[in-house]
C-alpha cells in the first residue's frame, strides 16, 4: 500500500517534472526569463529578462535590421537564427514592422548586431531553464 | 527613438548584458555566478581595449 502510495507521488512528481522540462524552455523562448521565473529562480529569471530585453530594444532604439526568414543570403538566414531566439521580441518586432529602415548611422550596425545576440543569449538562458527543469542544475 | 552609442560604450553595454547572462547560465552557485560574471565582464572589456591598442600600433 505504501509502496504504490510511493510510486504513484513519484509517477506524479515525474510527469511534472517532464511537463516543466517542455513549458520552461517554450515560455523562455517566448519571454526571455519567464522560463527561470516559472520555477521560481526569480532573481536569475528578472537578471535574464532586463539583460535580453534591454540588448534587444537598444538594438532596435540604434536602427538596427530585423532579418526575416527569407533573406536568401546565407548570411541574412544566420541572422534569422540569432534574431528569432529572441522569441516574442522578435514576433512584436516583425507586427510592428520594426527594425525595417535604412542603416543612417555607422554604429547601426552595431543595433543589428545586439538584436541577434540578444537571440543567441536567450537560447542559452532557455537551455538553462531546460537543465533546471530536468534537474540537471540547481 | 535613436540611441546613439558610441564604439567603447556600445561594447560596455554589450559586456554588461553577455557577461549577466553568462554568468547565470554558466555557473551553479550564486557566488560562482557572480564572480564569472565580473570575469567575463573584465575579458570582454579587456579585449576591447587591447584590439583598440593594437589598432591603434598597426596603424602608427
Amino acid at each position: 500500500m505504501a509502496n504504490s502510495t510511493t510510486e504513484r507521488s513519484k509517477t506524479a512528481t515525474g510527469e511534472t517534472a517532464g511537463a516543466m522540462a517542455v513549458l520552461a524552455p517554450a515560455l523562455g523562448w517566448l519571454i526571455p526569463g519567464a522560463g527561470h521565473m516559472i520555477q521560481k529562480r526569480w532573481i536569475r529569471g528578472a537578471l535574464l529578462f532586463i539583460s535580453i530585453v534591454t540588448l534587444f530594444l537598444l538594438g532596435l532604439a540604434m536602427q538596427g535590421r530585423i532579418y526575416r526568414a527569407n533573406g536568401g543570403d546565407i548570411l541574412d538566414m544566420l541572422g534569422f537564427v540569432g534574431n528569432i531566439g529572441a522569441g516574442g521580441l522578435y514576433l512584436l518586432a516583425l507586427a510592428n514592422d520594426w527594425g525595417q529602415g535604412a542603416i543612417a548611422f555607422a554604429t547601426a550596425d552595431y543595433g543589428t548586431k545586439f538584436m541577434i545576440v540578444a537571440g543567441l543569449l536567450n537560447f542559452i538562458a532557455v537551455a538553462d531553464a531546460y537543465h533546471i527543469a530536468i534537474g540537471k542544475k540547481q | 527613438m535613436t540611441v546613439t552609442l558610441n564604439h567603447f560604450s556600445a561594447a560596455a553595454v554589450f559586456a554588461l548584458f553577455a557577461s549577466v547572462v553568462f554568468g547565470i547560465t554558466h555557473r551553479d552557485t550564486t557566488r560562482e555566478m557572480i564572480r564569472y560574471g565580473l570575469y567575463c565582464f573584465a575579458m570582454f572589456l579587456g579585449g576591447v581595449l587591447v584590439a583598440g591598442w593594437a589598432m591603434w600600433l598597426l596603424r602608427r
